[in-house]
């Protein structure tokens, strides 16, 4: 049989098999298993064949709970069918899971495991969720490895249609399901022989059919309920050994023998580890170590965990056994135990009432590795230490200092040495191409040379300047070792501010290889270090090498793609493969990489490999001693506050790991405005602003994505302070004397995008390309600026009240609460966000659905989310991401019920207060902004009075009478949210006629996920699961709003016209009933060059394409057209804005043929709906619904 | 009945009728019209090796901005590395088209670079056009470039391509030679196949209100063809080039006039975006009908018969004729 292997992740490995065994797949996609399900569309729509010679049907649905009813609908008309989920996920999959179950019907779920929302949500991986569905009658088979995971999908499948048993195949989210590994693929040959073709045919058998019609499905009554769950035993008692057998079978043909229960260790073992997951690999290798050394111990490795066959576990433990700790990747808080444990303590138990077993090892649980964390051979060889105590410690915790309730056990790190073995770890930039091209050399090693290899990456939580670090390694057999490379042979630094922020050199070995991006070259490098990297360096004494990759790059004509020039530098010094052999591979690459993009293009690269070996320089050690650094650092966070210092600080340096439980706030609850503490430093140039050519019109910080342009004016007098290079001008304003205007740049936390410079109106006169903002290099005007914005945050907030921000001119002044934000450069979604900031800020609740806005919006460490001077700011919080707006609606009925219960306090406590304030309290108008502030004043007033006062129903009134400053709810979220899985939700919440205001930030794809086709997807473009053009037209939220008839609906887009845009969020807002505005907003997934974002939605409302509309009922009540056109007749074609982005472009270029029908239909969409809304604009208040 | 045929490039053609390079031969479908509407042949619409960097240049920052750069979504398109970036879509365009039509599929490049020049040359022999015409797109904004180094600009690029390339070649000019006659006959020697008379340079326009400048193109008028129709007139019979007409054909009698004037084909786009590409069948029946009018069976018997060489006073070319019509109008 031939044998193939090939380097692939796990997501891949575990979806080459359920595509070739599985006749229709239904998903959603969800971190970290969307991949497999992109891949099975992505074949799908190739054309490539299951094992039977047949296309396999994918579909993508609305959420997790609409795909399981789907697979269930397929499964039940006799399809093979699967479906791929994690995390939350799974869980709106258990209802369906329950009946699937129940009925016996054969269908394997592939989960890549993650965590579950609890105290904060975590995309990373562990077992919560498939505990979660233990209970659904699902089999659990665990897979520990990337080959595991390619085996047992198969193994799955095979034993799901013999036992009729529905299987949950698992494997570790990121550690396996994002691990590249080189494993042997299995031939379609085996696939058939392991897939019994009668079985399919029973399977088919049973699917509903009106030509042998049955009913399934029936309501049961207490007489047969009962019952009939119980007539289900046998399949479960029997499913174990079919398992086993599919097991068996398949290392007949392959040679990989797994087991239920597999046992390593000693014969005489006394201490055994039982565990599952890719946490197994790690105790399987302790454990070989550490009996190397004469140690009694040994490992079990779980496989099949539901049904568990405590006879089969009972088999594999050795007699010799005195204490077993049982280790769950999971927490069950209040149980007696987590899940494994408790399973293996009962089968025990029972074993010894049945007198199977004498006495009973004394065994333990522990708790290791939630959300992705490190699970080290340190860590398992503390377990087996732990285990020697008399009385071993219970319900430990490994790998956390819990230094509150002291559950956990304590270990040293150490290596299990491999001197076989390359371990290579780079630092880069999401944006610069590290990680791709490390996944290149893992191709490159392990399917041109008889090396394995494997590859592991991990990524910041930031989506513009993210860093990633990639653990690379290489060696002759094959690599189980799934945790992080702490002593690496080569260390690469492909930023090179990284060196401040990042620990690096700490993790190389003595003498291995320190390889640094740096624009210094080799003389001058030293005295560029900061000097605790010089001690570093000189400590582990290195090979130290460094490259100007980013110029090499420049002068090949690559922009700042140094990925290529590091890899090449790679290959060179960390001699994994010799160095000529390893040109030519990375030549190889680089031909099938680029040879369709044409001659030029591979010889582009050709250049920069040249380039890359002759700019590589030695830098020599010897002699060298650690000097005083010109290296310049931050120390802005030595002003932070304590918590900041302490905890957010240690996770921004990457040393999370070691907060201890007492730091870390029980409930999830953070403070906000974290974000400037962080100072990231991302860009290398930055806009500088020109006074003398700026026309204070206030563009620039409007559009701005991070909130780093600010504007104040501020009474002359405040310059006598200022520093010497602080920039102001007299403001243009009439009725302002002595007042200077200013514009400030946060250096610091800009991220380059370009939007201001791109949406100034004011050019030189001179000189056309010049602004009155202009993007230049940060270096030179860093110092100046940090002096500057010191100043410039001295200057007094400019009071909300005396300003005018109906028009954008004014709206510049007022303070953002919501900056810094790790979203992209150029983020088309966080200037509405911020604008709503400045608005409503002080008294504003966010409702936020999961998505991109949650996690620049709540991922740690530090969050955007500000407060003012007054310490007032946005309250945020994120549920779920299906549940947002039912969520947003209980923040509303809780403002409204509580607002009524302070009104009433205040009745009953009318004696005792001062009753005209009472009276002015109850009654305040609260529309504008000096209104709000007077009842701010009332408010505080009354408070004074209440704290004099001790009766209980002062101190309640104390609790809720802030709720009678008017506070403004907004439920936000993504298209993914709005249009798809949260639909339901935002309907009923629309529908309930409250005060609540739904921002619907549209990017018209699944973004935060990798670009997911949605409800909102345009005809024409392409997507995920839309990969040939999406044919069916885009939802029409508004109309669906609008014909509710008392909902305030707008469709507004920033770049195209930002008046109307702030017209409408302070109408929607001022609306007191439910607002729906839906925002335009560009988005990397469009495939377009960011800094044309804004460019991009003025050609979409030119176009007709996205026409700016409101929907005013309170018009409609006093007898005016409620709906309002704000955009003109359309003046380009709808392809002259979509062929701009690449998600159109693409069809274009693959199929031009079906794209201009696509186009001409989608033009045809465009030109009927603005002829709809037009008639709309002109017709009659009479013919709108009218409102209550 | 009368025969259209001509010999273009060493290309036997049914008709002297050619669609000349414009973005309605992006369409399969719209070059079997061509043809079914008599259409000689079809250049297609050009391959610009500056697009074509430019778009790749676009391609690798969107996707390299995007790819591999967050936990969440290693990529943001479907199947990202089957995208057609580069010459693949036009090359499939030329297959598809020798697929489907008969007539002759003339691929059109404007290059920038050597390599440029010669690496999609050759692609598109490889892919199967008939022949390629090259349209050198240069305007010698640099002050320090002399006309002599301009016109070994085209030589070079001229003798570049026909080292590299066996199909034939013609070469599409601009009229700005300072001796239009005496640059044909050096590219004669470099060995092309054809002239084109003339490509229309791109000339920019200004918007007053945002002070920027502003690219637009229009359609090539009837009265712009006494350019072309002078140096076809002058070059017919002098040089052993096939040369072919482009701008100004608007209707048959654009094309009889080229020619007459010693062309062997005349290239139209302007008068089907104003009509539709049916209208191929008109122009061919007008031509048909001026034929029998005049009563000839072929396109050879009336070709050049106009050309300088051909009248009886071949100064009306000439600056004399030219002081001859100030006189007479004065």
């Amino acid at each position: 049989m031939q044998h193939k292997v090939v380097t692939i992740d796990g997501n891949e490995a575990t979806a080459y098999i359920a595509y070739r065994v599985n006749e229709v797949c239904a998903i959603y996609p969800i971190t970290p298993s969307s991949t497999m399900a992109e891949l099975a569309d992505e074949w799908s729509a190739k054309g490539v064949k299951n094992i039977w010679g047949n296309i396999p049907e994918v579909i993508e649905m609305q959420s997790e709970g609409g795909a399981a009813g789907t697979v269930h609908g397929a499964l039940q008309t006799g399809a093979l069918t699967t479906t791929f989920t994690a995390s939350q996920g799974l869980m709106l999959m258990l209802p369906n899971m329950y009946k699937i179950a129940g009925e016996l019907t054969s269908a394997v779920f592939h989960v890549a495991a993650r965590s579950l929302a609890a105290q904060g949500l975590s995309i990373f991986g562990d077992h919560s969720d498939v505990m979660a569905a233990r209970m659904t009658g699902f089999a659990l088979l665990s897979s520990a490895s990337v080959q595991e995971a390619h085996d047992q999908a198969l193994i799955a499948q095979a034993a799901t249609l013999k036992s009729r048993i529905p299987f949950v195949h698992f494997f570790d989210g990121f550690r396996t399901s994002h691990e590249v590994n080189k494993i042997d693929l299995i031939p379609d040959e085996h696939i058939r022989a392991m897939i019994d073709d009668k079985a399919i045919i029973a399977h088919r058998g049973r699917g509903l059919s009106p030509d042998h019609p049955v009913i399934r499905g029936t309501a049961q009554n207490p007489d047969v309920y009962f019952q009939g769950r119980e007539t289900v035993n046998q399949y479960y008692l029997a499913a174990p050994g079919i398992v086993q057998e599919a097991m068996d079978q398949f290392a007949r043909l392959t040679g990989r023998q797994y087991k239920l229960f597999e046992y390593i260790g000693a014969e005489d073992a006394e201490k055994v580890i039982v565990i599952m997951g890719s946490g197994a690999e790690t105790v399987r290798a302790t454990t070989r170590y550490l009996m190397a050394q004469g140690e009694k111990v040994g490992m079990i490795q779980v496989r099949l965990y539901r049904p568990f066959s405590a006879k089969d576990l009972l088999e594999v433990i050795p007699k010799s056994v005195k204490k077993i700790a049982v280790l769950d990747r999971t927490k069950e808080p209040g149980a007696p135990g987590e899940p494994l444990y408790q399973d293996v303590v009962t089968s025990m138990a029972e074993a010894l009432q049945t007198s199977n077993w004498d006495v009973v090892p004394v065994i333990i649980g522990g708790r290791y590795g939630l959300s992705s964390k490190e699970f080290t051979p340190g860590m398992v060889r503390g377990i087996f230490k732990a285990l020697q105590a008399r009385v071993p410690k219970n319900h430990f915790t490994v790998g956390i200092n819990d230094d509150v309730t002291g559950s956990s056990i304590t270990y040293e790190e150490f290596d299990l040495e491999d001197t076989q073995l390359t371990q290579a770890l780079f630092f880069g930039l999401g944006a610069d191409g590290t990680v791709g091209a490390n996944k290149n050399s893992i191709k490159i090693i392990g399917e041109n040379t008889d090396l394995h290899a494997q590859g592991y990456f991990v990524y910041d939580s930031k989506k513009s300047g993210a860093q990633t670090v990639s653990h690379l390694r290489f060696g002759k057999y094959p690599i189980q070792a799934p945790y992080l490379i702490r002593k690496a042979d080569f260390v690469a630094c492909h930023k090179f501010n990284f060196i401040e922020k990042v620990e690096m050199v700490p993790y190389l070995k003595e003498g291995g290889t320190f390889l640094l991006n740096s624009p210094f070259d080799a003389e001058e490098i030293w005295n560029q270090l900061p000097n605790h990297v010089q001690c570093q360096i000189l400590e582990k004494n290195p090979e130290f090498y460094v490259i100007d990759a980013s110029r090499v790059a420049e002068s090949v004509g690559m922009s700042s793609r140094i990925n290529t020039i590091m890899q090449v530098c790679f290959f060179v010094l960390s001699g994994v493969l010799p160095k000529d052999e390893a040109i030519a591979q990375i030549k190889g690459a680089i031909r099938k990489s680029y040879g369709k993009k044409g001659e030029v293009v591979v010889r582009k690269n050709f250049e920069a490999v040249d380039a890359a070996l002759a700019q590589l320089q030695r830098v020599e050690l010897q002699g060298r001693k650690s000097v005083p650094s010109l290296y310049k650092t931050n120390g802005i966070l030595a002003t932070a506050p304590e918590f900041v210092k302490e905890v957010t600080a240690a996770m921004m340096l990457g040393k999370g790991d070691a907060i201890p439980v007492s730091k870390l706030p029980a409930d999830g609850t953070y403070p906000t405005g974290t974000t400037k503490w962080e100072k990231r430093n991302i860009s290398d140039r930055v806009p500088v602003w020109k006074p003398d050519l700026c026309i204070q019109c206030g563009n620039c910080s409007f559009v701005c994505p991070h909130s780093v342009i600010r504007a104040k004016f501020f009474h002359q007098e405040y310059l006598s302070q200022a520093p010497e290079h602080f920039q102001s001008i007299p403001i243009n304003a009439r009725g302002f004397p002595e007042t200077q205007y200013s514009l400030q740049v946060y250096v610091e936390d800009c991220t380059g995008c370009n939007l201001c410079v791109e949406v100034c109106p004011a050019t030189s006169p001179e000189n056309r390309d010049v602004k009155a903002i202009n993007m230049q290099s940060k270096e030179p005007v860093l110092e100046i600026q940090k002096e500057n914005i010191r100043f410039f945050e001295r200057l007094p907030v400019n009071d909300r009240t005396s300003l005018d921000f109906s028009l954008v001119r004014g709206a510049q002044f007022l303070e953002p609460l919501f900056e810094f934000s790790g979203a992209c450069a150029g983020c088309g979604e966080t200037p509405y966000l911020r604008l709503l900031s400045q608005l409503f800020g002080d008294r504003l609740l966010v409702a936020n659905a999961t998505g991109c806005s949650s996690i620049y919006g709540g991922n740690l460490p530090t969050t955007p989310w500000t407060t003012n001077a007054d310490g007032r700011g946005p309250a945020w919080s994120n549920s779920l991401f299906e549940d947002n707006a039912e969520f947003g609606l209980g923040m509303r009925v809780t403002v409204d019920q509580l607002s009524q219960v302070a009104k009433n306090l205040l009745e009953q406590l009318r004696g005792s207060l001062d009753g005209e304030l009472i009276d002015e309290i109850i009654c305040a108008p609260q529309l504008f902004e000096s209104e709000i502030s007077i009842q701010r004043e009332r408010i505080a007033k009354l408070k004074v009075d209440l704290m004099k006062m001790e009766s209980i129903d002062a101190q309640h009134l104390l609790s809720v009478i802030d709720h009678l400053v008017r506070r403004s709810v907004w439920l936000v979220g993504g298209d993914g949210w709005a249009y798809d899985i949260g639909s339901g939700g935002l309907d009923h919440a629309l529908a309930s006629g409250r005060d609540i205001n739904i921002l619907v930030l549209d990017t018209e794809v699944y973004s935060n996920t990798g670009g997911q086709m949605s409800k909102a997807t345009p005809t024409a473009a392409t997507a995920k699961f839309a990969s040939a053009g999406k044919r069916v037209g885009k939802k029409d939220l508004a109309m669906q709003a609008i014909s509710y008839g008392n909902v305030y609906v707008a469709q507004i887009a920033m770049g195209a016209n930002p008046q109307q845009t702030l017209l409408a969020l302070r109408e929607a807002e001022a609306y007191p009933g439910p607002s729906l505005i839906l925002a335009y907003s560009h988005c990397i997934a469009h495939g377009i060059d960011m800094e044309k974002g804004l460019d991009q939605q003025a050609l979409a409302v030119a176009c007709g394409y996205w026409p700016l509309i409101r929907y005013n009922p309170s018009l409609r009540k006093i007898g005016q057209n409620p709906f309002v056109l704000d955009s003109l007749r359309p003046v380009i074609r709808l392809k002259d804005y979509a062929y701009n982005e690449l998600r159109y472009k693409i069809l274009e270029q693959t199929n031009p043929e079906e794209a201009g029908q696509l186009m001409e239909l989608a033009q045809e969409i465009v030109d009927l709906r603005w002829n709809n809304y037009e008639d709309m604009a002109s017709w009659k208040p009479e013919a709108f619904q009218p409102v209550a | 009945m009368n025969s259209l045929k001509t010999t273009y490039l060493g290309l036997q053609l049914r008709s002297p009728i050619v669609v000349s390079a414009c973005p309605l031969s992006e369409r399969v479908d719209n070059i079997v019209e061509m043809e079914d509407a008599g259409a000689g042949a079809v250049v297609l619409f050009s391959l610009f090796e500056e697009q074509i960097r430019s778009e790749t240049r676009n391609y690798e920052k969107v996707l390299g901005a995007t790819s591999n750069a967050f936990a969440e979504a290693m990529n943001y398109f479907p199947d990202i590395e089957e995208y057609h970036v580069g010459t693949s879509r036009y090359l499939e365009i030329i297959r598809q088209a020798k697929e489907r039509v008969d007539i002759p599929i003339i691929a059109s490049l404007n290059g920038m670079t050597p390599e440029g020049w010669v690496e999609y040359g050759q692609q598109m022999e490889q892919a199967g056009a008939d022949a390629i015409e090259i349209n050198v797109f240069f305007i010698p904004a640099d002050l320090r470039m002399s006309g002599v180094e301009v016109e070994k600009l085209y030589v070079d690029i001229a003798m570049r391509l026909k080292n590299h390339v066996k199909i034939p070649i013609a070469l599409k000019l601009n009229p700005y030679f300072s001796s239009m006659g005496n640059m044909a006959m050096r590219l004669q020697e470099t060995g092309v196949d054809g002239l084109v008379l003339f490509n229309r340079f791109y000339q920019p326009d200004f918007d007053i209100e945002t002070l920027r400048v502003k690219s637009s193109l229009e359609f090539s008028t009837a009265n712009e063809i006494r350019l072309p129709l002078l140096w076809i007139a002058a070059l017919y019979g002098r040089v052993e080039l096939s040369l072919a007409a482009t701008t100004g054909v608007q209707t048959a009698k654009e094309v009889i006039k080229y020619l007459l004037a010693g062309s062997d084909i005349a290239m139209t786009t302007s008068s089907l975006y104003k009509h539709s590409i049916g209208y191929l069948h008109i122009m061919h029946k007008e031509l048909m009908q001026w034929m029998s009018r005049h009563q000839f069976t072929s396109i050879d018997q009336f070709r050049g018969v106009m050309s300088q060489q051909n009248i009886s006073d071949p100064t009306a070319y000439e600056r004399a004729n030219y002081i001859r019509i100030l006189e007479t109008n004065g």
